[in-house]
């Protein structure tokens, strides 16, 4: 009798606690949202170039392969975990697009790569899910294993040399083309690879485990979820996000570019956090992730438009995470109070 | 379809292990083999001369280390060749010297990525009696017995000449730079931007930085279009800025009213000249770096009188002359 008593004031306690992470989430976004109208206004008043629509198309499209990456990543890190493989694997895969897609190479018909190549990356994330679920290393480590072995791969594969898609005239179109005027189609990809990433994580059971073992694997593990294996699912969603990325980055610079992708994991994972995503697991918002990596861009592409030198674009960016984080930090505290 | 997969798999074991024995033997003179980072070539007898570069993965240091390996076997040395992953790699690049010098090789050849950090080894390197030899960018200090170098300045002016005679009297003028640390990316800038100023009436309307990444340099030009609608002209420094340039330029379809011009070569900025999308380059003579570095290391091994500064050239090229013997060497696809 007492047991139940206590349990259903535990359940209503966790219940009351979800509530309230709920509505913290909402409001991280509405204030994000609000940052980053303000931060258009700013610039708006500084510049007369800056609100214009070639402009705006251009920070999208400088945000979406960031932000594809970033929804990837969203699902490593709501288990807890992290991805750093993001930024390499990414040039990886457009490398791999360009072997097996280009007369120089293997030389199959490009939409056949562009199939194997998200299907490398699945097996890609496989392998990475393995290691960390069954093998039990550490996300961190496997994952820092993974950049450097894939930014190794990339350069052992090309000879160190960009590789150029020229004979396919139509493959720019993917990411530079415009279904819709004035907007580049990597921007409707961004749009439409969120749209999965939110369908993923909140209607599926990988977003939904994802989020659970963030929170208390061991729980998740007891009540029959084969949270080894589902890992092993996680990992394969996100590594198909950074294989889109790889195709989208490959198809703006009509190129695989070997040398590129040190750096993206870091501005990925900065997108997630200040989106809202806890680093700590068990949470994961996909919006905010959304609206992350376009404040990043339009932060950068505002500062370079003024003309300011790049080392304050680095501080500025620095500045947003922290704030970011803070005000996160603060309305759980009281969340949790 | 399974058998790449698992080709890529088994390639990216083995490229873990690679990377991890290579890490462990960098500097040693057994080191080599294909991770890019490390390379040995040359006699196996012959004094030993340990080059510390500032990249493996951009096709010119491929060049400069083709070139120097050639000097190797022509002239008889023995030659390791490292660089680190990325040209903002400071602390690696000073590992690898740090290396190199517990090696103790007869001469280390080195091109500084920031030549102030490296100080301190260098005059470790010269407590051991270990010739210096500077290339590509000149290090901040007299302890390299000489420079083996492209005058960037020079070339960089010689790419404000063109921009000059291509865009006329009137109008402004943008900089893609690869790096506001390293001496090629600030001489570079400061060559161009000093001839622009001193010698013309065009001004500079915005200098950019983009650390040597493709995805960088675009959105950075992107931005600088949008900011500047009136622009008439761009320089990109080296081959990842101005392929950056290149794409952003195709992208908000202005490559019919601007004039672009770049530095070295690869395949983007060749296709770009051939098709009209860019206007010219400067290019160096890589494979010279490489072969004259080697060169003036073992005259200084052997206690010969070196120049301070050998002068490894540079030329302009656009697609009229691009084909002519002593440029079609320089460039690389």
């Amino acid at each position: 009798m007492s047991t139940d008593q206590s349990s259903a004031t535990t359940a209503e306690a966790a219940e009351a606690t979800a509530t309230k992470t709920r509505r913290g989430l909402e409001l991280q976004k509405f204030a994000l949202f609000g940052a980053l109208l303000l931060l258009f206004l700013i610039f708006f008043i500084a510049s007369p170039n800056f609100l214009t629509i070639s402009n705006i198309s251009g920070i999208l499209l400088a945000a979406s392969v960031t932000g594809i990456l970033a929804l990837g990543v969203n699902f490593v890190i709501a288990t807890g975990g992290i991805d750093l493989s993001v930024g390499t694997g990414m040039t990886l895969f457009s490398v791999l697009l360009a072997v097996m897609g280009t007369s120089a190479h293997l030389g199959l018909p490009l939409p056949v790569a562009i199939v194997l190549t998200l299907v490398i990356g699945a097996l890609v994330g496989m392998f990475v899910g393995f290691l960390v679920s069954y093998m039990k290393i550490p996300s961190f480590i496997a994952t820092l294993a993974m950049m450097m072995a894939t930014q190794g791969l990339s350069l052992i594969i090309t000879s160190s040399t960009p590789q150029y898609f020229t004979e396919h005239a139509w493959f720019r179109q993917i990411a530079t083309g415009q279904l819709i005027p004035k907007i580049p189609n990597a921007v409707l990809i961004f749009a439409l690879v969120a749209l999965v990433a939110w369908f993923l994580m909140n209607k599926t059971l990988v977003g939904r485990y994802a989020i659970a073992i963030g929170s208390n694997a061991e729980a998740t593990k007891l009540s029959g979820v084969n949270t080894k294996r589902w890992t092993l699912y996680i990992y394969m969603t996100a590594f198909m996000f950074t294989a889109v990325a790889g195709i989208v980055m490959a198809s703006r610079l009509n190129s695989a570019q070997p040398a590129l992708g040190v750096g993206y994991e870091l501005e990925a994972i900065a997108a997630v956090v200040i989106g809202g995503t806890s680093l700590a697991g068990g949470r994961a918002a996909i919006g905010g992730t959304v609206i992350g990596a376009i404040l990043m861009a339009t932060l950068n592409n505002g500062l370079q438009i003024l003309g300011i030198a790049q080392e304050w674009q680095r501080i500025a960016v620095a500045i947003v995470i922290l704030v970011a984080v803070w005000g996160d930090s603060v309305r759980r505290n009281r969340a949790a109070s | 379809m399974s058998n790449i997969a698992r080709r890529t798999f088994g390639a990216g074991i083995v490229g873990a292990l690679g990377l991890t024995l290579a890490a462990c033997n960098r500097g040693t003179d057994s080191a080599g083999g294909s991770d890019g980072g490390g390379e040995t070539a040359g006699s196996s007898s012959g004094p030993s001369i340990a080059i510390i570069s500032k990249g493996f993965s951009q096709q010119f240091w491929v060049t400069v280390r083709d070139g120097a390996f050639a000097a190797a076997e022509e002239l008889g040395a023995q030659v390791t060749f490292d660089g680190p992953d990325t040209e903002s790699d400071v602390e690696q690049q000073i590992q690898q010297l740090q290396t190199a010098l517990n090696g103790s090789p007869d001469a280390i050849a080195y091109a500084a990525l920031d030549s102030e950090a490296s100080l301190p080894l260098l005059e470790q390197a010269q407590s051991a009696e270990i010739p210096i030899i500077a290339f590509d960018s000149g290090v901040e200090s007299d302890i390299p017995v000489s420079t083996v170098a492209t005058d960037n300045e020079a070339a960089a002016a010689e790419a404000a000449k063109k921009m000059a005679e291509l865009v006329g009297e009137e109008g402004s003028i943008a900089v893609i730079a690869h790096s506001q640390t390293s001496l090629t990316g600030v001489q570079r800038r400061d060559g161009f931007v000093d001839y622009i100023e001193n010698n013309t009436s065009l001004t500079i309307a915005d200098i950019q930085y983009s650390e040597s990444d493709v995805l960088e340099a675009t959105n950075a030009t992107n931005a600088i279009l949008q900011a500047h609608q009136d622009l008439k002209g761009i320089f990109a420094t080296n081959e990842a800025s101005a392929i950056g340039m290149v794409t952003a330029i195709d992208e908000l379809g202005r490559a019919e009213d601007l004039i672009s011009l770049g530095f070295d070569s690869g395949q983007g900025q060749l296709d770009a000249i051939r098709d009209g999308r860019m206007e010219g380059a400067v290019t160096q003579d890589p494979y010279d770096i490489g072969y004259k570095t080697v060169e003036t290391a073992l005259a200084a091994i052997n206690g010969e009188e070196v120049e301070p500064e050998v002068d490894t050239g540079y030329y302009f090229y656009d697609e009229t002359n691009m084909e002519e013997e002593e440029i079609a060497r320089s460039l690389y696809e």
